[in-house]
Parts: structure tokens; sequence; C-alpha cells
């Protein structure tokens, strides 16, 4: 290996490491506020690529449907909830956001031709899909069961994962696909070629990263978030609702996902199921962090993301295998440094 | 009589088939402090877990002239009232003013945006908290931790503030001082339900008092005629009798 390639292979691994980053951010947020290990946080990333390809296409992409569809599904729950306690008052928010929403959504794509529009344009509605889907799944999975045990949120989490890949098959297809790039610009830095995408996808994630920083810092959202995560108790008694807090780390997760997603499409091929791997990926760096720190867990992902190029350099055919291999020495290290705490009951 | 700003009648809790609570009925009347004195594991805890809808309970709790069906905590939160429990429940990670801020939430995300000034009133009545604002609270003394878990309670703008055993695990000197404060904190208004084993203190600053004893109602009065209750007197206050 001369320098050349190992600057490549470099760039490879930290553009990589990028997106597992983001993605180990949000399964730490989503676990530090509902304790679910949210395996389905790769199938947002499946999602947002393929709906963008499907505009891009010229189809309509089928995540639309499964909006709609939860969005009633949802909407029928909490109506019936709200009759059964006389609380009617609740129906407004309940229809804006299950019903008119999806519905308005729906109007847009439909109408807008979205194949002529601008990539910025067609990334924002693909956003605009699949982030929805994120409080939509909370409250149908994982909401009823906010109380239950880590285990059984895992159980679910596996649940919603397996459903969701099956339903991306259906509305994708089994073929991949690819985006067209959001630069295609290509810069020479020494003897390294460095196209825009790149540039992109790094530029993006630290912008992402910063940006969650601040709302978890400044933002009394961000804080009554972290509030959550630290003293479940706490945070209710202060009127902060676990479930208000598990939707907006849903959301966020979602985002973040959706937003990775289509970050990755013009560099890689994606299938309806790409999705779990990458998640998986980001996994290995959020059990760096103990899902727990978000730095180690940005640090874990530059780990993970540069082990993958060099691996896949030296032994491709084995490159998956020493990426998820290297948890094992991970939870010895964590188990030898860390105290155990018991599940609280 | 003032209309009470909260009843509670016939409340009962049971964990499992154990009862915990039974048949409870207790007043609080808006601007007076209500102290529920009472040995260890009567109930007192319970009771103000089942009031701030923390437990699943039966009979029927009114506050501020509503019964509260399907109780939810953050629904009691945003019409006014407030616990402060017994373990503070403080963020640990967060800073004194983070906590504090975070007091003000319910209020905040229905537009009420005066946190600021409601955090200058509470750093008024705690200055030890200003010193600290920068610190964590996990950090704190036994006391700085109870003055921030009733600081965190105030920023809410309670009707009614429900304290469990604030002066639990702390030195004399500070629960004359957190007894002072809660005293001192009547004058604006707030209604205080305190629950405490330290009768004697409890029910110096109190105006009513109840005594639980196995999860029910054993005695109720004025707070003066309970504390020369010869039963209240020699269990609960000790050989000394009344302090002067």
């Amino acid at each position: 290996m001369d320098l050349q390639i190992a600057l490549l292979l470099g760039q490879d691994g930290i553009v990589n490491g990028a997106i597992y980053a983001l993605l180990a951010l949000a399964l730490v947020l989503v676990f530090a506020v509902t304790r679910v290990i949210y395996i389905p946080q790769g199938e947002f990333v499946a999602y947002g690529a393929l709906t963008l390809a499907a505009f891009q296409a010229g189809k309509t992409p089928g995540t639309l449907w499964f909006l709609l569809g939860a969005g009633v599904l949802v909407a029928v729950i909490d109506t019936v909830i709200a009759v059964r306690a006389g609380a009617l008052g609740r129906m407004k928010r309940i229809v804006l956001w299950n019903l008119a929403y999806p519905a308005v959504v729906a109007g847009l794509v439909l109408g807008l031709e979205p194949a002529k529009l601008p990539l910025v344009a067609q990334a924002a509605l693909s956003l605009v899909i699949v982030v929805p889907l994120g409080p939509m799944i909370y409250r149908l999975a994982f909401q009823p069961l906010a109380e239950a045990s880590v285990l059984v949120l895992l159980i679910v989490s596996v649940a919603v994962h397996t459903a969701m890949v099956g339903l991306g098959l259906l509305f994708f297809g089994a073929e991949g696909s690819r985006t067209t790039p959001f630069s295609e610009a290509q810069f020479t830095l020494g003897t390294l070629n460095v196209n825009g995408q790149t540039l992109w996808v790094i530029g993006s994630s630290i912008v992402l990263i910063i940006a969650l920083y601040q709302f978890f810092g400044r933002t009394l959202y961000g804080k009554a978030l972290r509030a959550t995560a630290i003293n479940r108790v706490g945070a209710r008694l202060m009127g902060i609702s676990t479930t208000m807090a598990g939707k907006l780390s849903f959301t966020l997760a979602a985002g973040i996902g959706a937003f990775s997603g289509i970050l990755i499409a013009p560099i890689t091929t994606v299938y309806y199921d790409t999705g779990f791997l990458v998640g998986l990926k980001g996994f290995v760096a959020a059990i760096i962090a103990g899902l727990v720190s978000y730095p180690l867990a940005a640090a874990g992902a530059i780990l993970v993301g540069l082990l993958e190029s060099f691996s896949s350099f030296w032994a491709s055919a084995f490159k998956e295998v020493i990426v998820f291999t290297l948890i094992i020495p991970v939870l010895v290290w964590r188990s030898l440094t860390s105290h155990h705490v018991e599940e609280e009951e | 009589m003032a209309a009470p700003i909260l009843e509670v009648n016939d409340l009962c809790v049971s964990y499992g088939k154990v009862e915990a609570l039974h048949h409870i009925n207790l007043r609080v009347e808006s601007g007076k402090i209500v102290t529920v004195i009472g040995p260890n594991g009567a109930g007192k805890t319970t009771m103000l877990s089942a009031i701030m809808g923390l437990l699943p309970s039966k009979g029927e709790i009114q506050f501020r002239g509503e019964v509260q069906r399907d109780i939810e905590v953050e629904h009691l939160v945003t019409m006014g009232m407030t616990l402060v429990p017994e373990k503070r429940e403080l963020f640990g990670e967060m800073s004194v003013e983070d906590n504090l801020l975070l007091g003000a939430f319910q209020r905040y995300r229905h537009g009420d945006r005066d946190e600021g000034k409601t955090m200058d009133q509470v750093f008024g009545t705690f200055p030890r908290l200003k010193e600290r604002r920068m610190q964590l609270a996990g950090t704190l003394s036994g006391g700085e931790r109870q003055m921030l878990a009733v600081g965190r309670a105030l920023m809410a703008k309670p009707k009614l503030l429900m304290l469990d055993e604030p002066s639990l695990g702390l030195a004399p000197l500070i629960v004359r001082e957190i007894f002072h404060i809660i005293a001192d904190l009547k004058q604006t208004g707030v209604a205080i339900l305190l629950v405490e084993q330290n009768a004697r203190a409890a029910l110096q600053i109190a105006d009513y008092g109840y005594v639980l004893e196995t999860g029910s109602i054993a005695l109720e009065g004025e707070s003066r005629a309970l504390a020369d209750d010869p039963r209240v007197v020699e269990t609960y206050l000790g050989l000394g009798g009344k302090k002067q």
C-alpha cells in the first residue's frame, strides 16, 4: 500500500464514518430518552434515499402511502382514546398531524411533478414524507409499551425493523437505486482526488452535529429531552411528558436517518435492505460509546468507518466480519472498565 | 370556610393486592399550609404520589374545583400542582440554572415566557442557588439540593406546592432555614401540602394537620390543637412536649 491508496481509503472511511456518526448519535438519543434500542434506524436511511430516487425516476414513492396509512391508523386510535377520556379538545391536533398533514403532502407530491423540481426541493419533499413516520411509529409501536423493560422494547424494535424492510421491498422493489450527486465538482488535494459529494457528506454531517449540540445545550426542548434521559420521574414532575419526549426523539432520529440516506444515495447504491447494515454499523459505534456518550459515539463511528475501508482493501470478503468483530473487544473492555448497573425496576 | 384548592375524597391506593391507603379524606385551602405527619411507612409518600397521578388510585381528587379523571401528571402540572419528591429527583448532570429552567417547562410550552423573571425571584428566595448557578446539580450539598428542588418547583409558579419530607437527611440548621422559607412562601399565596416526619417543625408552621397511621387518617385538626393533643405529644413530639 502506498500513501495515495492510504489517503483514498482514509477519505472513504471518514465519509462513511460521518454517516455512521450521525446514526450513532440518533441511536444514543433514542436509547437515552426511551430506552429503545432502535434497530429500524437504518430503514429510515433506506427510505430517505429511495424516496428521493423514486422522485428522480419520476415515480410516486410508496412511502407516501405509508405516511397516509400510518396517519389514519394513529388518528383512529387517538380518536378512540380521546372520546373515551372525554377529551375532545385533543381532536384538533390529532386531525391536523395525522390526517391533514399527510393529505397536504400527498397533494404536493401528486400535484408538483417532483421529477422536474431541483434537487433541493426533491430532498426536502423526501424528508417531509419520511420524517413524520418516526413519531407515528413511536405512537403505534412503542408508546403503549413505554414502561416495558429494555428487552421487550428491543423485541418490538426488531419486529418494527422486519416490517419496515418488508414494506421497503414492496414500495421500492428489489433493485437498488442511486441518485444524482449534489455537486459534480472535483478537487485535487496534492495527489488526492476529492469529489464534491464527499465534501457534502462530511460538511453536512458536521453542521448537523453542531446543530444537535446547540439544540441539546441551548433550547428548552433539547434540555427537556436530556432531563428525561437523566431522570424520567423528575422530568414528568416538571410536566415533561414521556410521550412528548419519545415522539420528539423519534422525530429527530427519523430526520437524521432520512437525511443520512439522502447524503449517501449518490455515492452508494441503496437497496431496500441496505439500511440495516448501515444502521448496524452506527450501532457498533453507539455501543463503543456505551449508548450514553455522544462524543464517544462520533469517535467510534469514525473508527468503524476507517476500519471498514481499510479492511475492504486487505480482506474485502471479510470487511463486515472485521467491523462487527470489533464489538467483542469493545464489550470486553467496557465490561472490565465500567460498573454494571442493574436496570431500574 | 374558603373554597378548597385540593379536596381528596375516599382515596384508596393498592400495591397489587395490598391496600396501602384506606379511604383518605383531605382538604387544602388556598393560601394555607396543611401538614400530614406520621411515622415511616404510614403511606405519606404514597398519598402524594397518588394525588400527583404518579400512582393509580381509587376515589375522587378535586383540584381547583375540577374533578380529575384519568389524572395525568403533565396536566396537573399545567393546572398548577407541583410536587417536590422525597428523593428530590434533580437532573444531576445538568447545571443548577438548567434545572430551574426546566421547572418552568410546562409554562414555557403554553407560551409563558417570563422564566428569567421567575428565576430572579427564586434566586431572591435562595441566594445560595445563585452563587451555584453554573454548578452541576449532582455536586451540590444535601441542603442545596433541597433548595434546588424547591426552587425548581417554584419555577412552575404553582397554586399548590406539595413537599415530601423536605427535612429528610438535612442538618438541623438547614432544616430550620428550609422551614423558614416554607413559612415565607405562604405569604406569596401558594397553598402548601407538607408531608413530614419532623412533626414538631411541621406543626409549628402549618395551619392544619392530619396524622396518618398505617394508611388511614388517625387524627386531624388545627395544628395548634394537634400539637397539644396528648396522643400526638406522646407519639410524635416526645416527652419534652410542645416546644415554646
